[in-house]
């Protein structure tokens, strides 16, 4: 029997049909998000002003400014980081070098999924019981950096194994032939060679912490003055958000804060990817 | 007392179920170049991994017999694997820069093994470059990534890199199948440059680069030897009828 195939429609079609779709995709992509950006800055823009950025919010933050939610965001969440890096990476490593394909590295990998996936509010739940309460550090942005860490710490770690197992065998053969360890090998090959990656990873850990309300509201005591040390309560721009915005406080307030938490993401993110950038460019060449 | 660098005695190897390599006899003089030849998949890699322990990470290796550098067994539990890659240097078949500086790829073993004064450093680092014949052609690059050159001088640059040790031996795994006729030629002639310093394993799928680079060839052949001796006889008239047919391209 002979099979006869009809086309309705020539290949050169399809493709001229399918570059259109996925350009499409990617421009959709870049328009939802200068439209959420442009509209928050928009709206928000007009609210900062240079007491708003410097000023102690007055009445719970229908006047004054949010100084003291900027620097519990810088708190929390570099404390954050500082946790779950060393955590994350040192992790990956092992996972990545020493670990191979067994049982124990197939649980750590489906723990850290499971832990990405969890709720940030569960989060937020477990720190108020184990870090405020149990841990008697009470209502921190201690405590809040914690949770933080526990939720930055899946997505840093997952990025470190990807892009340490993506740095190529023959680097650490040539390491080996030249007498090193297998830790020399990692901490003087493979660890530059993934640096670009795992600044990624940090990056997004980062950017998750920094924006949580969640996670952080039953356990950094919502406080509205300005904190000292990393034991006082405090406030994170998030949070501060969602309590002006949910209790009808300032809705004019609020998106000002979404404005400066905005252009705080994107000051880092552009930073980092910059300086990413520049590091691959200068040890790949071209 | 002996006039060889290394001897090979009895030597098996596994991975796992396979037997890879089958009872190997060689012996290798001090100073000179040794070719390995032979079809893809005979088991020359793996001999000269074996050498420097390289297979050693490999799951399911497993050895018989002996592997002697200037009569101590390399693999007598008393043997410190990073001393001993120190005395056995290796250049790649793919050229394997680190994505460092041209600078800090030769500087890498000698930080590695411990050295941390900056004017011995920058001496070795530019006398390998000089002896690597690549001195020439960087010296105004040594702050710029490796993995801006050629492959061609990526491959000297591994070699540069592997003599700032001061090895004894230096085994090559096919180094030029990824380079150029030129670059290829500048290899050969560093290999007869370096021959006066070091002891050189070179795998080779080029029977006319084994022909100019080496005294000594040894054929392999699903894992077992078939022949060694000296080049030109290897070539000339070989003993056996394998070797013939392999040389003249009857197969392989």
């Amino acid at each position: 029997m002979i099979r006869m195939s009809f086309k309705l429609i020539s290949p050169k079609t399809v493709q001229k049909i399918m570059n259109g779709v996925l350009w499409a995709s990617g421009i959709f992509t870049i328009i939802i998000l200068i439209v959420i950006i442009g509209y928050i800055l928009l709206k928000g823009l007009p609210a900062v002003n240079l007491e708003f950025l410097l000023a102690e919010p007055i009445e719970s933050g229908r006047a004054g400014g949010i100084a003291p939610m900027i620097v519990s965001s810088i708190y929390v969440t570099l404390l954050a980081v500082l946790i779950a890096t060393p955590l994350g990476v040192g992790a990956a490593v092992y996972m990545a070098e020493y670990a191979g394909e067994t049982q124990i590295v197939k649980f750590i990998k489906f723990g850290a999924e499971t832990l990405a996936s969890i709720p940030s509010i569960v989060f937020g739940l477990f720190g108020l019981s184990f870090f405020v309460i149990f841990l008697g550090l009470g209502w921190s942005l201690f405590s809040g950096g914690l949770v933080l860490a526990l939720m930055a710490l899946p997505t840093i770690f997952q990025v470190a194994v990807v892009s340490i197992e993506s740095v190529p065998r023959s680097y650490r053969e040539a390491s080996w032939a030249l007498g090193a360890t297998n830790w020399e090998t990692i901490y003087r090959v493979v660890i530059p060679a993934a640096m670009p990656g795992i600044v990624t990873g940090v990056i997004l850990g980062m950017a998750r912490a920094i924006s949580e309300a969640a996670a952080v509201m039953f356990v950094v005591g919502s406080a509205l003055s300005m904190p000292i040390s990393i034991f006082d309560p405090g406030r994170p721009l998030p949070l501060h958000l969602y309590v002006l915005a949910t209790e009808g406080l300032s809705l004019k307030n609020a998106y000002g804060t979404a404005a400066v938490l905005v252009i705080m993401v994107l000051i880092i993110t552009v930073t980092t990817n910059t300086l990413v950038e520049r590091y691959r460019r200068k040890m790949m060449g071209r | 007392m002996t006039m060889y660098r290394i001897e090979v005695e009895d030597l098996n190897v596994y991975f796992g179920e396979d037997h890879i390599l089958k009872d190997i006899n060689l012996k290798i003089p001090k100073n000179t170049v040794t070719a390995l030849i032979g079809p893809s998949g005979c088991g020359k890699s793996t001999f000269i991994r074996t050498l420097n322990r390289m297979n050693d990470v490999i799951p399911g290796f497993r050895h018989e017999g002996h592997v002697y550098l200037d009569g101590k067994d390399i693999y007598d539990p008393d043997v410190d694997v990073v001393e001993l890659r120190k005395k056995i240097g290796m250049v790649f078949q793919k050229p394997n820069p680190f994505p460092k500086s041209v600078f800090e790829n030769v500087a890498y073993g000698l930080r590695v093994h411990g050295i941390t004064d900056k004017d011995v450093i920058e001496n070795r680092v530019v006398e390998s470059l000089k002896a690597a014949a690549l001195w020439d052609e960087v010296k105004d690059k040594l702050d710029q990534t490796a993995l801006s050159l050629s492959g061609g001088q990526q491959q000297r640059l591994c070699i540069a890199r592997t003599i700032a040790i001061e090895p004894e031996v230096i085994l090559m795994d096919e180094p030029c199948s990824a380079l150029d006729p030129i670059s290829t030629t500048k290899i050969e002639d560093l290999i007869h440059k370096l021959k006066r310093k070091f002891t050189i394993i070179i795998v080779t799928h080029n029977m006319q680069q084994a022909t100019r680079v080496s005294k000594y060839t040894a054929f392999f052949l699903n894992g077992e030897i078939v022949e060694s001796g000296l080049t030109e006889k290897i070539f000339v008239e070989p003993q056996d009828k394998r070797t013939e047919e392999y040389i003249t391209g009857r197969f392989g």
